[in-house]
């Protein structure tokens, strides 16, 4: 597989929102604006790599019984790491993001990756693959805050172009699951299309 | 390949990893404490600046805390030239995701100058709308005293106009000005009685 191949799969082919469907609670969750969404999916793209990099050059030193425990850890301290660093330098976006940061540890994005490929790939492709997948997954989440700002609060990116308030629903959780499904819709057709 | 799952590897490994993540975590705790409780402290500076009038010391190292019912409020006393121009009082009521805390002015004769909300979980879109950069709700305090402006909404008999479809968010936010203001008397008794004292 081509290196570039590794980046583009994860966006596309293996995107883990709109295909692998990983991931679902801070997908729902945190995409309440664009913003939002953008700031989850790049953070989650951090703590992808990094875990992505070192479970990949650690793996081959962790016994197969304790392997799930210690790829956590590994994740945990990278979440942890990061919810510091985002509360000292970046507090606004604390503000809005910060509880559902140390949801990232639970995210199944993550972990699927450290044991699906980190863990049997070398280290330079692991990273490539933690890039691919966290900028799928922020492609995704920037998409979907972007619709569900859009038809619920009338804005793109926290700019308002029409006076009004939108369609409530779309903001709430019922409108985060409408709002998914159809862009499935447009996502597989897209997708299908592509591979033909 | 992976080690062989016996009983020393794994403790060796799992005892190694946790060591290792745990002192990588002690160190950016380290690194990142001074900068947290600046923004901390840059955070409730701000927020006591856009609420009181102009002061001139600082109201962070002036702190004193009031009791009211058992429970402990912050009060910010804001002075200019030594003479107490207003008060910025954190202030706290359940709101509809959980608690809405807020810090609300008043200039020495108790009318309240302006209000600002500290943290809230109210639903994004609907109660979310007490931060004054969402709409217009928390202006309407502003230069107001509670004394003839009835901090209620107009629903439960008073002069507030609630956010549409947030009714229990304004009526929570209302408390926890009404709240403010109970403090902010107390406050006023107390000092009144040091300055007697004080004669």
């Amino acid at each position: 597989m081509s290196k570039l191949n590794l980046i583009t799969k994860g966006i596309i082919k293996d995107n883990p929102i709109f295909v692998l469907l990983l991931g679902m609670c801070p997908t729902l969750g945190t995409t309440t604006s664009a913003i939002n969404g953008l700031g989850m999916g790049l953070a989650t793209t951090f703590v992808l790599i990094l875990s992505n990099m070192v479970i990949s050059s650690i793996s081959g030193l962790i016994p197969n019984k304790v392997r799930i425990p210690s790829y956590i850890v590994v994740i945990a301290a990278f979440v942890t790491i990061l919810q510091l660093l985002m509360q000292a330098y970046t507090p606004g976006l604390y503000e809005t993001l910060g509880l559902f940061i140390p949801l990232i540890v639970v995210n199944c994005i993550v972990l699927g990756r450290a044991e699906a490929f980190a863990s049997k790939n070398p280290v330079s492709d692991s990273a490539l693959d933690g890039i691919g997948i966290g900028l799928g997954f922020t492609l995704g989440l920037t998409i979907l805050g972007a619709v569900r700002e859009l038809l619920g609060s009338a804005s793109l990116f926290g700019i308002k172009f029409i006076n009004g308030d939108g369609m409530l629903v779309f903001i709430l959780a019922p409108g985060a699951f409408i709002a998914l499904g159809y862009l499935l819709v447009v996502f597989n057709k897209f997708k299908s299309k592509l591979s033909k | 390949m992976a080690k062989e799952s016996s009983m020393k590897n794994m403790l060796i490994t799992l005892g190694g990893v946790t060591l290792i993540a745990s002192a990588l975590l002690g160190c950016v705790y380290a690194l990142t404490k001074g900068p947290i409780d600046a923004a901390m402290i840059a955070k409730t500076n701000s927020a006591i600046s856009s609420v009181v009038p102009d002061f001139d010391n600082d109201p962070s190292s002036d702190l004193f805390k009031i009791d009211l019912q058992g429970k402990d409020f912050k009060v910010y006393p804001a002075k200019k030239g030594g003479e107490i121009v207003g008060y910025a009082i954190e202030s706290y009521a359940s709101g509809f995701g959980g608690r809405i805390s807020i810090m609300v002015g008043f200039d020495a004769k108790g009318s309240i100058t302006n209000i600002s909300v500290l943290s809230h979980t109210e639903t994004p879109g609907l109660g979310d709308k007490i931060e004054p950069s969402k709409s217009s709700f928390s202006a309407q305090f502003a230069g107001k005293s509670p004394e003839d402006f009835k901090i209620l909404v107009k629903k439960d008999g008073g002069d507030v106009d609630a956010i549409t479809a947030s009714t229990i968010t304004s009526r929570a936010y209302c408390e926890a000005v009404s709240t403010a203001y109970e403090v902010f008397k107390k406050c006023k008794e107390e000092s009144s009685k040091k300055e007697v004292t004080n004669e």
